[in-house]
């Protein structure tokens, strides 16, 4: 009986999806769907884009127009770039600055995160929860947390005076920049891990590899995009940090870019040198946005795999 | 932090069901070499955040000796033990400034700035980041532009972001122009606020469109096809399959925006600039604070603003369910814990930790 019944609803309903699929406001309606779509599409791209496009026209305005509102540039100029390499500025020193910081805060990072997070993807042993919330919980850290004691410490006050100073040096940014550095590369770099087989490694021991030996024979060669992809987040964070090269570094000379960007003066007075600083601005996105581009399937499909099983 | 102490901590031996687990040759007895893979991390985790973060806690029981003391009648140095008065001051309002919600101490004004902006932030973010999210799963083509062009505003530097918002929302800037208005964004007026949640906006929704996507992937179509079949609405299919399939990807997204949102700090630093009340935020309070040498009272609003945070976090795990952690083995022992439980969700990915806006 009850089978029967099933069999006729099933058979009623496939009619009225037959029925439905031959109405002809249906293609109708996906063909307004896929232009509400793009429609929409178009919107989300303005939405990000017009801002920076803002940016770029205003500086290749003259100086004495930064806050023109003209939505071409007109005549168009590169005197705002001349002036942020002016020796006033002295900003071709900061770009040197920040990639000395943010390149050896990366490097410093791959190295201790990637051991870190095999042991964390691939060991079984107790107390590994308590590690990931440590790892976690240092994320979570505001930096003003850090910031107080560290700069007692590194400018060898009280009660520190045994400490080398260390305001002014790039040590002082790139050690504090771990704490953020690290926990985000252990954690992504887990994530890729845990995605390799371990049969991969299994079968390179069986075949007499040391567990070290096949984790750098096999595991490393496998994970390389998802350590490059880590790097490249890892250096964008440790490129336009901020807070840190604020409090550490206050000669002019040792500045990175964020921070320089933040204190330009201008050559032309007292008003806020917008198109310099804008200049600058593109200068210290450009490539950071060409990396984006060129890797952002890596960098999107990479990281969000590890967040959606 | 509070689950980790609490979890029993069950021997290497048994595994999370009572079960003897079995003999595995890459992961028996291999405690020891994990502990010295992950030594250099902690270390450099210890040193770097631990000491600190403790030194802090010292600093925040004292308080930097001004002028003559006292008691002895010399010019004093130094610090002075101080016990909690870092953290009473805050109700004395001592300190009493005016910002958007009349006049209070400059650490409940900064605080309710705090949160408040993160509060209208992260809402506004998650139904733009959603909306964008549910426009780029319809599309067929081009969706590889749309992400490219919401890579942007995550790659420019916050401070440049600032600057750049800056410069929009001149007296003489274009917004005005657009609106038609005089509107006064910079000057610590109550339009302030709103410049910073727009900048805020700008810069992070795509972000949460981005991660909600990839949740929107993992969705089987014949779910939604079954829905159709049963004649659910398309509101319907979102409020009973999409939402709560995408639910596990979104709130952990959703936390690590609120997380970051609330040690917020470049943003109001560089757009507005410090000491303005209306948006002056904790990290912006506290950094003015050690900036002018009263490490005692800063490093006190410092640990206020890292308990907050944590607090919104554990709130976050236990009331909406975000795994952060997303670990098979220590999924197993909690469950042990709490017995029959939702299946872990997935767990937070460095995109959303690499999300931050500061």
């Amino acid at each position: 009986m009850s089978a029967t019944t099933a069999e006729v609803r099933e058979q009623r309903l496939s009619q009225e999806e037959v029925e439905k699929l031959a109405h002809p406001k249906r293609p109708m309606r996906q063909r307004v769907g896929v232009v509400f779509s793009y429609i929409g599409m178009g919107l989300i791209v303005l939405y990000c884009i017009i801002p920076f496009y803002w940016m770029i026209v205003s500086s290749l305005r003259q100086p004495s127009e930064g806050l023109s509102t003209e939505l071409i540039p007109s005549p168009a100029s590169i005197e705002n770039y001349k002036s942020v390499f002016s020796p006033v500025n002295n900003f071709g020193r900061s770009l040197i600055n920040s990639v000395i910081v943010a390149g050896t805060t990366t490097i410093l990072t791959l190295v201790l995160g990637i051991i870190g997070a095999y042991a964390l993807a691939r060991l079984r042993f107790t107390g590994k929860g308590a590690v990931l919330w440590l790892v976690m919980a240092c994320s979570m850290f505001p930096l003003v947390v850090l910031l107080p004691p560290l700069l007692k410490m590194f400018s060898s006050t009280e009660p520190f005076t045994w400490f080398p100073y260390w305001v002014n040096t790039y040590q002082a940014v790139i050690l504090p920049s771990l704490s953020f550095a690290l926990p985000l590369a252990v954690w992504n770099l887990t994530a890729f891990f845990r995605q390799l087989p371990v049969e991969l490694e299994q079968a390179a021991m069986v075949d007499g590899c040391t567990p070290g030996v096949a984790f750098r024979k096999v595991i490393l060669p496998l994970a390389a995009p998802g350590i490059f992809t880590t790097a490249i987040i890892v250096f964008i964070g440790a490129w336009n940090e901020f807070l840190i090269a604020l409090t550490f570094l206050q000669d002019k000379n040792m500045q990175t870019a964020t921070v320089a960007i933040s204190k330009f003066t201008g050559t032309t007075g007292f008003e806020t040198p917008y198109g310099t600083i804008m200049a600058a601005g593109v200068l210290v996105t450009v490539p950071l946005l060409l990396a984006v581009l060129i890797f952002q399937r890596r960098i999107v499909a990479g990281l969000t795999a590890g967040g959606v099983k | 932090m509070a689950t980790a102490t609490a979890e029993p901590r069950s021997l290497p031996a048994t595994e999370g069901d009572g079960h003897k687990h079995k003999k595995n040759a890459l992961s028996d007895g291999q405690g020891r070499l994990a502990w010295m893979l992950l030594a250099p991390t902690l270390i450099v985790i210890f040193v770097v955040a631990g000491i600190p973060v403790a030194m802090s806690i010292r600093e925040s029981f004292f308080q930097t000796n001004s002028g003559v003391d006292p008691t002895t009648g010399l010019i004093a140095a130094g610090d002075k033990f101080v016990g909690l008065q870092n953290f009473t001051d805050i109700f004395k309002g001592q300190n009493p400034v005016t910002g958007s919600y009349g006049t209070m101490d400059r650490f409940w004004n900064a605080f309710l700035n705090t949160t408040f902006i993160t509060i209208v932030c992260v809402i506004l973010e998650t139904i733009i980041g959603v909306a964008m999210a549910l426009i780029m799963a319809k599309a067929f083509r081009g969706r590889g532009v749309v992400r490219a062009g919401i890579l942007v505003p995550w790659a420019i530097p916050t401070i440049v972001s600032a600057l750049m918002w800056k410069l929009i929302f001149d007296a003489n800037g274009v917004m005005n122009k657009i609106i038609g208005k005089q509107i006064l964004w910079l000057a610590d007026s109550g339009a302030s606020f709103w410049a910073i949640v727009i900048a805020d906006t700008w810069k992070t929704a795509a972000f949460i469109g981005l991660l909600t996507l990839a949740g929107l992937g993992t969705i089987p179509a014949e779910v939604y096809e079954a829905a159709k079949v049963d004649g659910a609405t398309t509101w319907q299919q979102f409020v009973r399959i999409t939402l709560p399939m995408v639910k596990p990807t979104l709130v952990v997204a959703v936390l690590f925006r609120t997380l970051d949102t609330l040690r917020m700090f470049d943003l109001p630093y560089g757009m507005i600039g410090a000491g303005k009340y209306r948006v002056e935020t904790l990290s912006v309070f506290s950094y003015q604070e050690a900036a002018q040498s009263r490490y005692g009272p800063a490093a006190a609003y410092a640990i206020i603003l890292f308990i907050y945070v944590l607090v919104v976090a554990y709130l976050f795990v236990r009331i909406l369910g975000a795994d952060v952690i997303g670990d098979a083995d220590v999924a197993k022992k909690k469950k042990k814990k709490k017995g029959d439980e939702e299946p872990a969700g997935p767990p937070a990915t460095a995109l959303e930790m690499a999300g931050g806006a500061h």
